[in-house]
């Protein structure tokens, strides 16, 4: 008999027999009775308001219906998962489904022993550990972390692929609430010294990533970050304590963070020279390049989506900056030739994404959606042809541009960008 | 913070942390006011920002006023200990430690512990192209020590600690300036009877490195950049 029929069966013999069990004497308690009868999953199908449900659990599950799933892109050492961004709604980003870029794997490290050594053109040379960081005023904000890979599968003049979704493309974006400590707290308590202009923050991973930041960057609003939506860090980021830059390229938010160097002067490691630089096309390389520009992307409908029918649908996205907050997003529903002014969803956080939306009535004729992002300072999201003017052909990082879907005759949603080029 | 850091807070912080989570939530309440433009969102943040809380959405967070000059936690970290880790290399050569190679030498390291991931002359992979001695003008097609890396001692850096992948850090200092040279001498930016020491390896200039440019991207509505 297979397990299904099995366990339908012996439900059906305890609902019928309960009373029968209660009259022998089996079950003495109302909670023994709940027990009995609630112990397995309801079947599915199954009338919800005829049968008790399941009981209270030490650790939820999503429901079975929901598999939301990041995209891997390789199994290897040096490796990316994606964030399912269509799946999701707000902004938060499951801690479980954060996008992943690792160098070397995630480490196992135990919160017991990890160290934090603090040196360099400090005063007082120090070593926390986490119990010790976990003592320093704490703080919570809600911000994004964008790897500057992310887009970069589709900068190309000469390939621009139609069946990519959201998460293929932009999916090296999640928003998380960090707590932590701030990094000036820490330098405050270490003391830093006069001369002092930037830091080396370094990982204890297998890579032993390291990245050189400002350190007016890390006294204005960097966290040493341990805890993430609630909980603490999971090891794909960085438990037990990753280093928070906001607003700025992932990379540099070093991650199993054991180590701070303040220096006088950046220390040019591999990722901020061979790696996450910008050839420009005019024979020089734009190195750090550190801050997120503005940008937004539409997450439905996108592909492989198909709308079912004419008529109301909701465009709905994603928008962010690093350079603060987002002031405005205008979608397109025909192709670029008119813009309307998109709902922001508040709070309209710095350096946080914002959940945008448009009301909009498709005809059931082809056309092409588009967004672009305005943010605080005044930037406006560059057309993809406006960031090949202006940076050439060769990087693939930082790739903000407008992102177009195309919406076929049959409902049928593509990525559109490689027909407005 | 975990429930082990709060256990093993003093009652002091406990306290600062609560008055700044309050002023997170505070000021989340007002945040959420701000989707009604008509409320006039950043003239509330800003008084109650003046009234000493906390502003979740606007200031960097600040310590209370009562916050100690030093809070004393963390353990000092002497001369020794701070060795033990500070491992990174600078341009200018700091933090290279003793130790010397040939090219040769790197020959052998190399074909030992290079080889399958970078191929024999380092242009073959898997894994990163290594060696290109063609140099670029507008821009570059590949990205190699040779003609895209700005400084030699950014090899000792990321060798020495993060090199073979699968076994890191396993290499003598010897053999790192060994198969630096070897590297080197592969993209034709040292000659073949070249020694990589602290004192040499800063010394090298590699042909990319006059070409690396500081961020200009300042943001407003000015021209994309």
């Amino acid at each position: 008999m297979p397990r299904d029929d099995r366990s339908r069966l012996s439900r059906r013999a305890w609902i019928t027999t309960t009373s029968g069990v209660i009259a022998a004497g089996l079950v003495k308690t109302q909670s023994d009775a709940i027990r009995l009868v609630a112990q397995e999953a309801p079947t599915p199908g199954t009338d919800p308001t005829k049968v008790p449900g399941r009981l209270v659990s030490e650790l939820g599950s999503r429901a079975p219906g929901e598999q939301p799933r990041r995209l891997v892109r390789a199994e290897a050492l040096s490796s990316s998962s994606r964030t399912p961004l269509a799946d999701l709604m707000g902004t938060i980003t499951p801690a479980d489904l954060h996008f992943e870029r690792h160098h070397a794997g995630v480490p196992d490290i135990r919160y017991e022993d990890h160290e934090l050594l603090v040196h360099g053109m400090v005063d007082r040379p120090m070593v926390f550990r986490m119990s010790d960081l976990g003592r320093f005023p704490q703080v919570s904000r809600i911000q994004f972390l964008e790897c500057s890979g992310n887009g970069g599968g589709v900068y190309s003049r000469t390939r621009m692929p139609t069946e990519v979704t959201v998460q293929a493309l932009d999916g090296l974006l999640s928003t998380s609430e960090w707590t932590g400590v701030p990094v000036s707290t820490v330098l405050r308590e270490v003391g830093v010294r006069p001369g002092a202009s930037w830091i080396l923050a370094e990982g204890g991973d297998a890579a032993v990533m390291s990245r050189s930041v400002p350190l007016d960057k890390v006294m204005e609003d960097s966290l040493l970050a341990y805890g993430q939506n609630g909980e603490s860090l999971r090891p794909e980021q960085g438990y037990p304590l990753r280093l928070f830059n906001p607003g700025y390229e992932g990379n540099t938010s070093v991650k199993w963070l054991r180590r701070i160097e303040v220096t006088d002067r950046p220390t040019h490691t591999r990722d901020e020279t061979s790696k996450y630089t910008d050839p420009l096309g005019d024979g020089t390389v734009r190195q750090f390049s550190l801050v997120m520009d503005a940008k937004s992307v539409i997450t439905f409908p996108s592909y492989p989506y198909v709308l079912p029918e004419r008529g109301w649908w909701e465009v709905r996205g994603l928008a962010w900056t690093g350079r603060g907050r987002i002031t405005r997003v205008e979608v397109s529903t025909d192709a670029g030739r008119s813009w309307a002014d998109a709902e922001l969803q508040g709070p309209i956080l710095p350096r946080s994404t914002v959940r945008f939306r448009h009301l909009f009535e498709w005809s059931g004729g082809d056309t092409m959606l588009l967004s672009r992002a305005t943010d605080e300072t005044g930037y406006v999201q560059p057309t993809v042809q406006q960031l090949w003017e202006a940076r050439g052909p060769s990087t693939s990082y930082h790739q903000n541009h407008q992102r177009a879907w195309k919406i076929a005759r049959t409902g049928e949603v593509t990525f559109g960008l490689g027909e407005l080029v | 913070m975990s429930p082990r850091g709060l256990l093993e807070s003093s009652r002091g912080a406990q306290g600062a942390g609560r008055s700044l989570g309050m002023g997170c939530a505070a000021a989340l309440v007002l945040a959420l006011g701000a989707c009604a433009p008509s409320e006039g969102p950043d003239a509330r943040a800003a008084e109650t920002t003046r009234a000493g809380e906390v502003a979740f959405a606007d200031a960097p967070e600040r310590l209370p006023p009562h916050a100690p000059a030093r809070f004393a936690f963390g353990s000092p970290a002497d001369d020794a200990r701070v060795a033990m880790w500070d491992i990174d290399v600078r341009p200018d050569g700091a933090g290279l430690p003793p130790g010397s190679g040939t090219v040769e030498e790197g020959r052998q390291v190399f074909n030992v512990q290079c080889i399958a991931c970078h191929g024999p002359t380092g242009t073959e992979g898997p894994n990163d192209r290594l060696v290109d001695t063609e140099q670029w003008d507008a821009y570059p097609t590949t990205r190699t020590v040779g003609n895209y890396w700005p400084y030699a001692t950014t090899l000792y850096d990321y060798i020495g600690k993060a090199m073979p992948q699968l076994t890191p850090g396993i290499l003598s200092s010897d053999q790192v300036y060994a198969v630096i040279a070897y590297i080197l001498y592969l993209n034709e930016i040292v000659p073949e009877d070249a020694v990589m020491d602290a004192r040499t390896l800063p010394e090298v200039v590699m042909p990319a490195r006059d070409k690396f440019v500081v961020d200009d991207r300042v943001g407003g509505s000015g021209s994309v950049r």
